[in-house]
């Protein structure tokens, strides 16, 4: 007798069939994807394919109009943005989203939940990653050069004991130096958390992405693992212009 | 440094009436001109909040400020025909008509502004043109409301005797209510400054006052904080009421109109969302007001119009506006 395939591992987030209307205009027309637990996750498709949108509606920031989003196997849409994260999900957007007229200490404290007595320990992990956050944590976050935003805007995501992050084009206008700052950085975070990722960069998202999903034109083309991705050049060449 | 720098050439360009008149009108007209401030600074700084939070245009909030004034007029009246704590000789019972008179008015304020954030501004967020002909409408509604039940004429405010008159400093006459109401000024403003960068509650609301969306997908429920800001911000006004209507020695229905237009003035000045701005704000509108009214009177409301526009030139976002 043949043994029982075994279940499918359930995933941490699941998003099924999407469809979010930007005023009248319908942007996502049936976005689904999986993010198995403990893996990288990457969003891939060309500008305006729609992946700030799907990362928006996740959190809750845009209220999708059919389809269903579940963390943990519970339903989620329909929940305010506040209540969503609060469930253990992290949300770095895309533009970094710093408040630049606070200090580094202080957008990292807006960022620990009161429930969590246990942020304060995280801080100590969060500077051997970030060591820059540490030197500057009575700077204004305004003056911080862009890879430091950045990585504020990843640190305040990971100051509670999330168990998801959202990442949004982290390495966008960053030098490669600092991109490969930020790879080796999140490299270290995998082991920790679950991540979902949107990036354009090629070499940063096949360095750090298990599986991939494909949107274009607000929707889910494609989806696979990484390693099989980085040799379809066919696929890479139509979707993604590589 | 830049912080510094529109305070220092604030404080310079007031130095310049000296030319025009001889030094003890200088004072009074600066005493004045201070007290003009700080009361405006009252209504401001809950107007500014509001509106940085949330993006809501608020015109209620000029309403506010007549109720707390009537509110407050009646207290007064009260306790001045009952036991006659204005007109009695005695600085506890001064001082006590007085609180009680604020503390009546911003507790009903507090009330009715919750109740307008909830009911009225709450279903219109996001909607500027909705927000500004529902808070005119029930600005309306309100003032309405204080015509039915104190009448729609002028009436004069017990001012307690502590309060009147003048003192003698130097040969220079300074008149008391004004200092009074300038030392409350700066105590407000003192007492907003530590919350918003001492408390927890305040450094959620500083954020969301700089990216309310992000503040939101951090865990935190902006609405409660709003609601928190309206009632503050709805106190606040009237208590500029109460200590105009002293100012002034009387109240009437429509006092709270006037405000709120030189209220949104200083707010633009100022800068949205930035309480410091509003404060610095308010200064230039109550100086100016003041020196040109003694020396062109024609041309006293057009000053400040004037101020905003060449502030607005130079700096668009305003004194220390966050550029939002
Ligand atoms: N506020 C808006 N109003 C109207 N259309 C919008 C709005 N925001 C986004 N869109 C449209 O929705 C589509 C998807 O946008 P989205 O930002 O999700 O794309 P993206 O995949 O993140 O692109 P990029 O790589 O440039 O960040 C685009 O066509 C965009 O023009
Ligand atoms: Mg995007």
């Amino acid at each position: 007798m043949p043994p029982e395939p075994p279940p499918a591992a359930p995933a941490l987030l699941e998003v099924e069939d999407l469809h979010t209307y930007i005023g009248q205009h319908h942007i996502l027309q049936g976005v689904s994807l999986r993010a198995r637990r403990d893996a990288v996750t990457v969003i891939l498709g060309r500008n305006g394919a729609g992946k700030t949108t799907t990362m928006r509606t996740i959190v809750g920031l845009l209220r999708p109009r059919a389809g269903a989003i579940r963390f943990e196997g519970r339903p989620i849409h329909g929940l305010p943005p506040y209540e969503i994260v609060r469930l253990g999900i992290g949300f770095v957007p895309e533009g970094q989203g710093i408040f630049a007229t606070l200090t580094v200490d202080e957008n990292l404290r807006v960022a620990m939940l009161d429930e969590n007595p246990e942020s304060r320990d995280r801080l100590p992990r969060i500077f051997a990653l970030f060591p820059a956050l540490e030197r500057f944590r009575q700077a204004r976050a305004g003056t911080l050069s862009g890879g430091q935003k950045q990585m504020l805007s990843i640190a305040r995501a990971f100051v509670n004991p999330n168990r998801l992050l959202l990442i949004d084009e982290p390495s966008k206008g960053l030098a490669p130096i600092i991109v490969e700052h930020l790879v080796a950085a999140l490299q270290e975070m995998k082991s920790q958390v679950t991540v979902l990722l949107v990036e354009q960069n090629f070499a940063m998202a096949s360095a750090l992405g298990d599986d991939f999903y494909l949107l274009d034109d607000g929707r889910t083309v494609h989806h696979g693992r990484m390693v099989d991705l980085v040799h379809d050049h066919a696929l890479k060449k139509r979707y993604l212009g590589v | 440094m830049r912080r510094a720098a529109p305070i220092l050439a604030t404080a310079a360009l007031f130095l310049l009436p000296l030319a025009f008149m001889d030094a003890r009108t200088y004072v009074t007209l600066t005493v004045a001109g201070l007290a003009m401030g700080m009361l405006i600074f009252l209504v401001a700084a809950g107007l500014t909040l509001i509106f940085g939070l949330m993006d809501v245009l608020n015109f209620a909030h000029g309403a506010l400020f007549s109720w707390g004034a009537y509110v407050g007029f009646s207290v007064a009246l009260l306790l001045n025909q009952r036991w006659g704590w204005a007109a009695a000789p005695s600085v506890p019972l001064n001082v006590l008509l007085l609180a009680a008179s604020i503390l009546a008015a911003m507790v009903v304020a507090v009330g009715l502004g919750i109740l307008l954030e909830r009911v009225i501004v709450r279903p219109v967020y996001g909607r500027h043109m909705f927000q500004i002909l529902i808070t005119l409408g029930a600005t309306i509604v309100i003032e309405e409301l204080i015509r039915m039940i104190w009448g729609p004429n002028d009436q004069v405010m017990p001012v307690p005797l502590t309060f009147q008159g003048s003192w003698d400093v130097a040969d220079v006459i300074v008149l008391r209510f004004p200092v009074v109401a300038i030392v409350l000024g700066v105590l407000v403003y003192l007492g907003i400054t530590l919350l918003l960068t001492r408390t927890r509650v305040g450094l959620i609301v500083r954020a969301g006052v700089e990216n309310g969306e992000m503040i939101q997908v951090l865990g935190h429920n902006i609405y409660r904080y709003f609601t928190r800001v309206f009632a503050a911000g709805s106190a606040l006004a009237a208590l500029g009421g109460v200590m105009w209507a002293m100012f002034s020695q009387s109240v009437r229905p429509a006092m709270g109109g006037e405000q709120l237009i030189f209220a949104f003035i200083v707010v633009i000045i100022g800068g949205l969302g930035s309480v410091t701005g509003s404060l610095l704000g308010a200064l230039i509108v109550g100086l100016s007001y003041n020196y040109v009214a003694f020396l062109v009177p024609k041309a006293a409301i057009g000053i400040n119009m004037a101020i905003m526009v060449l502030i607005l030139l130079l700096r668009p976002t305003g004194l220390f506006g966050a550029g939002k």
